[in-house]
């Protein structure tokens, strides 16, 4: 009974605020929706609803650009989340894994860098820079996006792996130290298998930023390198096809479950 | 006698662990810092450079020296009177980027806070996937999302749409390609950005004062405003930061859903790097930018080293 008194006064309700929330959450999420449910209308776009189809999939699955690019996405997705989170976890070993030294904070600063700089600059400066290597070097491959997204996503590898080493218990490397294991093999059969989850969720979120990455593309792609994201900008007219509703829906999906993933892998062991 | 023997061999281990950390710690970050210099901070100073040359004829630049790119962020010469006059049309982008992300900041602040709140007082098991439900957006790409708002209030979207099917107005109300239309987008896009600073300040926020204020006879207005609000300022300043910097840098929202009728400052670099052709002046714009997006990260910086001090 003295329970319940205390519910029906709590010291944290705020009138207001849980209504709020609701609409919040609404307005975040109601777009999405709309836009994926009318991805399986048979009729043009969202204004009037004609019926389940998966047409729009099927022209999507046939547009060669949408395949191709799409392609293009998910291999330099994949590239920067590797090399990245490579990087990435030796940079963040360096700098928890030794006594304080004076550089620390300006590498710290340093990798966290791209995450302050608005995207428009980044690739304001990157078109500067690869334009002069173009004609230099006469190339014009791939190998500026791979390098261009590496970069922008080290930080995001970079965070979440650095969390982790930070609140590991540091006693079993400690015993496998005293055990005469050397650096390598202590981080090979120790460090390793522990942190692997934060490695794991480092790089996808280092993937998930890739695919999200448009501005820095749009700006440093040469012909014919479109992404999947700087070939929807490119359809947002005053006219879309409503093709464009169901690659979203499976773009979304892609990134609902590389996120979903990264969200158990991060998630502190009770 | 074995005690000292101890002690020296535990500081001669420390020595060798010590010169083995220096060797390690710049072989580990060499690699890492080695991308970030040449693909993200150092051609930043390239752009530096870059904004102190002369235009090339089809774009580019010309390498002599010239602070014309600097004069016409702010100036431009009227050709029929040879006078000096403020660059408007550049001031008034300048403005509209400034006073849009503000706007779009006190917005994500008013929807942002009480679903923080919300989140910070439900039973803590419960909270990681209150939180998970406020990422996912942001996680999914953000074009997407802009997309989605778009298709929502186009002329023929949802919106107009039902409207007129159930009578409420006659003809569809023109959102797209407005003022209006870019904040939505902004609020939508960066909300969770606003929500998670201030939660992690509410989660540490010690509700007994909140007891205390209520035992003094405030009433919940009071309670907020003199006891919440002041005790989680930190968190407040770091999100409206955290929204203010990427709205006034953003590129994307303002070219969907504000078409070619309204130019945020990313729109117009991008004008002079693509049709404008003049390349000095579009990094000296994009300077511009950072050099804002610089104060205000001195200010987040600062904030934060107080809010450490107090706890």
């Amino acid at each position: 009974m003295f329970d319940r008194r205390r519910n029906q006064f709590s010291v944290k309700a705020m009138p207001g605020f849980a209504g709020i929330t609701f609409v919040t959450f609404t307005l975040l999420y109601a777009p999405i929706l709309i836009l994926v449910i009318y991805s399986f209308n048979a009729g043009p776009g969202i204004a009037r609803w004609e019926g389940l189809s998966l047409k729009w999939y099927w022209q999507a699955w046939n547009n060669q650009q949408v395949i191709s690019s799409s392609i293009r996405s998910l291999e330099i997705g994949a590239f920067a989340a590797i090399v990245s989170t490579i990087l990435a976890t030796a940079a963040a070993l360096a700098t928890t894994r030794t006594s304080p030294f004076r550089g620390m904070r300006f590498i710290y600063s340093f990798i966290n860098l791209p995450l302050m700089v608005p995207e428009i600059v980044t690739g304001v400066a990157l078109l500067i820079c690869f334009a002069q290597v173009k004609i230099w070097s006469g190339y014009n491959g791939l190998g500026y996006l791979f390098a261009a997204h590496t970069a922008f996503c080290i930080p995001f590898a970079y965070l979440p792996i650095r969390a982790r080493l930070e609140t590991m218990d540091l006693s079993l490397e400690r015993a496998a130290a005293d055990l005469y294991a050397t650096p390598w093999m202590t981080f090979r059969h120790v460090t390793l298998p522990i942190l692997w989850p934060a490695i794991m969720a480092g790089g996808m979120l280092a993937f998930v930023t890739s695919l999200d990455t448009v501005v820095i593309t749009e700006f440093i792609k040469s012909g014919g390198q479109d992404t999947l994201p700087t070939y929807m900008l490119g359809q947002f007219r005053r006219i879309v096809s409503p093709e464009l509703n169901a690659i979203s829906a499976m773009f979304l999906l892609l990134s609902v479950i590389v996120v979903t993933c990264f969200f158990f892998l991060n998630r502190k062991k009770e | 006698m074995a005690q000292s023997e101890a002690v020296n061999s535990q500081t001669a281990i420390e020595r060798a662990a010590r010169s083995r950390d220096v060797r390690y710690r710049w072989l580990l970050t060499t690699p890492a810092l080695l991308v970030l210099f040449l693909f993200a901070v150092g051609p930043l100073a390239v752009m530096l450079t870059y904004s102190f040359l002369k235009p090339g004829n089809v774009g580019g630049v010309a390498w002599i020296f010239s602070t014309d790119g600097w004069f016409k962020v702010f100036f431009k010469v009227n050709i029929f009177e040879g006078t000096v006059e403020l660059a408007d049309a550049h001031l008034a982008i300048l403005w509209r980027s400034v006073s849009l992300a503000f706007y779009t900041t006190i917005l994500a602040l008013i929807f942002g806070f009480p679903v923080a709140y919300f989140i910070a007082t439900r039973p803590e098991n419960r909270r990681d996937l209150w939180l998970f439900l406020i990422t996912i957006p942001f996680w999914t790409n953000l074009l997407i999302r802009t997309f989605a708002i778009m298709e929502l209030i186009r002329n023929e979207g949802f919106i107009n749409t039902w409207a007129i099917r159930l009578g409420l107005i006659d003809r569809p109300i023109q959102m797209l390609f407005s003022d209006f239309a870019i904040a939505l987008g902004m609020l939508y896009v960066f909300l969770p950005l606003m929500v998670l600073p201030i939660y992690a300040s509410l989660e540490k926020l010690d509700f007994r004062y909140v007891e205390a204020a209520y035992d003094l006879y405030a009433n919940k207005w009071q309670v907020l405003w003199r006891v919440i609000l002041p005790l989680t300022k930190s968190g407040i300043v770091a999100g409206s930061i955290l929204v203010f910097i990427p709205a006034l840098g953003s590129y994307v929202v303002p070219r969907v859903l504000g078409g070619g009728r309204s130019m945020m400052l990313g729109n117009l670099i991008e004008f002079q790097f693509g049709q404008g052709r003049n390349w000095p002046l579009g990094a000296a714009l994009s300077i511009t930018l950072m050099a804002i997006v610089m104060v205000a990260l001195l200010v987040y910086v600062r904030n934060q080293g107080r809010a450490a001090q107090h706890v």
